[in-house]
């Protein structure tokens, strides 16, 4: 998502690269060591025109080379966290190249703007990438038959490529890619226009059923190298006791008890953040120790005394009911379209019927599988780290704000992600690492504990909506109002923002059904835990409630909600939307298209088998269908509610459409996923506070899906489209929790209104 | 000292005897691939086998491993028919809790040679996979069932 970008940038934090940039690749060819390096440098458009050229010295970053024995080196510049980034960029340049696979090695970048945007979020890193991978990939290609020809003294017109080999097609000889790439090195790189990029029917990789994970081996082996794996040399570990309130600081401690611990080496505070937090480290104690046991053996046993936080007040259960109270009240219209008031006065007037409804979602924590960890050295002035981050040029830009260093004087590595789900763009700890370094004149691997993870996340907001519709005489809206009220992430980066400007395009401002008069609307709230982006982020919520009110409402008419929901999305057509920035970027080569939205339902529900038999007692299919990161999506899931209420999750069908695809197994993968997450956040996770700390500390009371409660069976149908590909990661999540409740209606007639359901008896 | 063994090979320990294996395997002998999730036996990615059965290392101390032998992921000789279905059905995503997810599915495999679904969801719901790999891991045991089957003549 490009909240980072808008946030960051309206609080002066210095980026690389302004959010709205168009990349231009400009690609030349280099010689090193005997091999083709292929290069790149981008110039984001508005800081080229803000400052001039001169003002960015020329840094080419090298996106691909071929060395002299054929093995070609793609440079992976997104986060490897699942999703399959790491895999499908490399995979588009070695089509386009015409590479055989199997001779091709990654080399994950480091943090570095000549890579342009690397924050590896908003389900993007395809989407934004695909065109200049692919004119990466054929430049190289191009080149190699070039040299080639001119070895053979044929025209390059009559020669050919087959994977690793430029071939001349009418006395087939060939030459391997290796042996002609010190040739193709010298030649001068073929502007854009000139270089031709392969027609889809000659793909070999993209778009291929084969295609599999790059480090599925390692991954099997144990050999794969997770942030957590990562060592430096004489580094030592630290495990940090942070202030259980945002914004309590250290009054004093006592760490004797602490010292005395087999293998604890020393204490170390690391200072409090100077608001706004953004990534910045909590502060807190560290002890520093031979292992990471050690140091949480030590941490037990440190005696601390807070000094006190406004955030203290912070108490879940008064919070909701100041959420709703404001989302009771007008609030900032995000988007308006006919007369919503007027509607509503003239049915009541008329005695029409009006239907309104309240739905509440609580926090929730990412609880990666890997706990937040990190390992870096500070000397003499500069930072080397290693970490499992979802974007590297954040960690650089937070040691340096952190340190008073140049970021360019911060070396980021990637290691892979042991998940990510957005926790991971937030790089607190690998700046930990970095100031306990600087400290203590050696690396440091700071090690977060499951409790650490889990108290001390940027959290999911916490969010009340409230939804009212005038119905017509044909049981359809004539009006329809929807207001959203949360903590947004904008407090993250400015402790004034009580509005979720940067959210709105995430579900809300942009509602694709056919009601004549619409209004959307935000309330403020105030934050007191950090706020931060989650897989799908602000469209989980506001999914939940579009999705369950629209079943309320077919219900309320007697209709089937499938038939319900297609005359709610109306007829096929370009949703018109007033939008600026990114969003209306995006709605240029991205309109929203209700006849996409309308297919994927339409499969949806015949995969299902929907409406063609009686559910049986206790059981209920139900519907949503949300369009998130440009990609459509709409899911029936079935639940089964036995005799002690207990929710069993027999089939789940989702229909996706995400354009032009790059592996197609990935992508099933990510929407099974998709839908095993979404039912953890439905059925059982939800984060409290109480005087501001929070309740929740491991996965005995912050639960989520085991196999026994996941969705027995997931059915991905991918929808097979050449529109620009869109995302993947992230939009199989928001229709789960809304699809799984309507199921639970339709099964037993209770509608909830709140996650988790846990939180509900059903019998 | 503690005497045990790791992966066939014979290993003394005299530091703190309440450090978990865990600890151990990924701090001292640097076997990286047993992983930390949760630090309370709730999410499995530590799973290693201790004589043969599936353990959760990070709540075994090492006073309780004297005399043990331990088979960590990096012990299992590739590729394991478990390894091999997990690469066939691409179970993994950020395959951060597959290893441990492996190691509960060879030590199942062993004591039941053709689990049902149903053995498999009792077997394997202690192993969290926060990416939703569930399904898929499902399939892949059921696969490893068919490997050693052919593997192992009747």
């Amino acid at each position: 998502m490009k909240l980072i970008d808008n946030l960051s940038a309206n609080n002066n934090v210095s980026r690389p690269v302004s959010p709205n940039f168009s990349r231009r690749g400009f690609l030349q060819a280099a010689l090193v060591s005997g091999a083709l390096v292929l290069t790149a440098r981008f110039i984001p458009e508005p800081l080229w025109a803000a400052e001039g050229e001169a003002a960015r010295p020329f840094e080419p970053s090298v996106w691909m080379s071929i060395a002299p024995d054929g093995t070609v080196t793609i440079v992976a510049h997104r986060s490897e966290m699942g999703c399959g980034s790491r895999t499908a960029l490399p995979l588009v340049v070695a089509d386009e190249l015409d590479a055989d696979w199997t001779r091709v090695r990654l080399e994950q970048a480091i943090g570095d703007p000549k890579y342009g945007e690397q924050d590896t979020d908003g389900s993007h890193s395809v989407r934004s990438n695909f065109d200049l991978m692919r004119q990466v990939g054929a430049t190289g290609r191009a080149m190699l038959i070039s040299a080639a020809a001119a070895k053979w003294g044929v025209p390059a017109k009559d020669c050919a490529t087959e994977p690793h080999f430029v071939v001349h097609t009418a006395s087939g000889r060939k030459l391997g890619y290796g042996e002609v790439a010190a040739a193709a090195a010298k030649l001068p790189v073929p502007k854009k226009e000139d270089v031709p990029l392969k027609e889809r029917s000659q793909w070999r990789y993209i778009g291929k059923e084969s295609n599999s994970l790059f480090d599925l081996p390692e991954i099997v082996t144990g050999k794969a190298i997770f942030g957590m794996d990562a060592t430096m040399p004489g580094m030592v570990y630290a495990s940090i006791e942070h202030p259980p309130v945002l914004g309590q600081k250290i009054k004093s401690y006592d760490d004797k008890a602490a010292l005395q611990v087999t293998g604890v080496q020393k204490t170390l505070t690391i200072d409090p953040f100077k608001p706004p937090h953004m990534f910045q480290p909590l502060g807190g104690v560290a002890v520093i120790a031979d292992n990471s046991y050690a140091a949480f053996k030590g941490r037990k046993s440190l005696k601390i005394e807070w000094d006190s936080s406004s955030n203290e007040v912070y108490n879940s259960g008064p919070f909701r009911k100041t959420l709703e109270a404001t989302s009771r009240k007008p609030c900032k219209v995000v988007r308006n379209v006919g007369d919503v008031d007027a509607t509503f006065a003239q049915s009541a007037k008329a005695g029409g019927k009006i239907i309104d409804a309240e739905y509440y979602t609580p926090h929730l924590a990412h609880a990666s599988m890997e706990p937040p960890v990190a390992v870096a050295e500070y000397r003499d002035g500069k930072v080397l780290a290693w970490a499992p981050t979802q974007n590297p040029q954040a960690v650089q830009e937070t040691i340096a704000g952190v340190l008073g260093i140049k970021k360019e004087d911060v070396t980021c590595h990637v290691t892979l992600l042991g998940g990510g789900f957005g926790r991971k763009s937030k790089p607190d700890q690998v700046a930990e690492a970095a100031v306990l370094s600087k400290q203590l004149g050696k690396p440091v691997k700071v090690v977060w504990s499951r409790e650490d993870d889990i108290r001390f996340d940027y959290f999911h907001s916490v969010a009340a909506m409230y939804m009212k519709a005038a119905i017509g005489a044909d049981g359809k809206p004539t009006a329809w109002l929807q207001r959203t009220v949360y903590p947004p992430i904008g407090s993250t980066f400015d402790t004034k923002a009580v509005y979720a400007d940067d959210e709105m395009g995430l579900g809300w401002n942009n509602l694709p059904f056919d009601i004549p008069n619409h209004r959307a609307e935000n309330g403020p709230a105030d934050y007191h835990v950090r706020i931060g982006w989650l897989r799908s982020v602000a469209n989980i919520y506001h999914a939940f409630a579009i999705h369950s009110f629209a079943d309320e409402l077919a219900h309320n008419a007697k209709k089937d909600p499938v038939q319900y929901l297609l005359d709610l999305i109306g007829p096929a057509r370009i949703v018109a939307l007033d939008l600026k920035g990114d969003e209306a970027e995006d709605a240029k080569q991205y309109p929203l298209d209700t006849a996409r939205l309308r297919r994927v339902v339409e499969i949806a529900a015949e995969k299902s088998g929907w409406g063609k038999s009686p559910m049986g007692k206790g059981r209920g299919l139900g519907i949503a269908a949300h369009r998130s990161f440009l990609t459509y999506v709409a899911t029936v899931v079935e639940v089964e509610v036995d005799g002690r209420g207990q929710v069993h999750i027999p089939n789940v069908w989702t229909a996706v459409d995400a354009g032009t695809t790059v592996s197609p197994d990935n992508i099933r993968n990510q929407f099974e996923g998709a839908a095993v997450f979404g039912t953890s956040l439905a059925l059982f996770s939800e984060i409290t506070a109480t005087n501001g700390a929070i309740d929740q500390s491991n996965f005995h009371n912050y639960q989520i899906a085991r196999m026994n409660r996941a969705p027995r069976h997931i059915d991905i149908h991918i929808v097979k489209s050449e529109a620009p590909p869109a995302g993947v990661g992230e939009p199989g999540l928001p229709p789960i929790a809304p699809a799984l409740y309507n199921a639970v209606f339709a099964a037993t007639g209770k509608r909830v209104r709140e996650l988790p359901l846990s939180k509900t008896k059903l019998v | 000292m503690i005497r045990f063994k790791v992966n066939g090979q014979e290993k003394t320990f005299d530091g703190d005897p309440d450090m978990p294996l865990l600890w151990y395997l990924r701090d001292v002998a640097q076997l990286t691939g047993t992983k930390f999730g949760c630090g309370m036996s709730l999410c499995g990615a530590c799973t290693v086998h201790e004589n043969g059965s599936a353990i959760r290392s990070c709540t075994t101390p090492m006073k309780e491993v004297s005399g043990a032998e331990i088979t960590t992921i990096e012990g299992i000789a590739p590729m394991h028919p478990v390894q091999k279905a997990w690469m066939e059905i691409r179970v993994p995503q950020c395959g951060y809790c597959q290893t441990g997810q492996i190691m509960q599915a060879i030590a199942l495999l062993k004591e039941n040679k053709n689990p049902s679904d149903q053995e498999i969801d009792t077997a394997m719901s202690g192993n969290l996979c926060r990416c939703g790999t569930y399904q898929r891991i499902r399939a892949a045991i059921h696969q490893a069932a068919t490997h050693q089957a052919a593997k192992e003549p009747a």
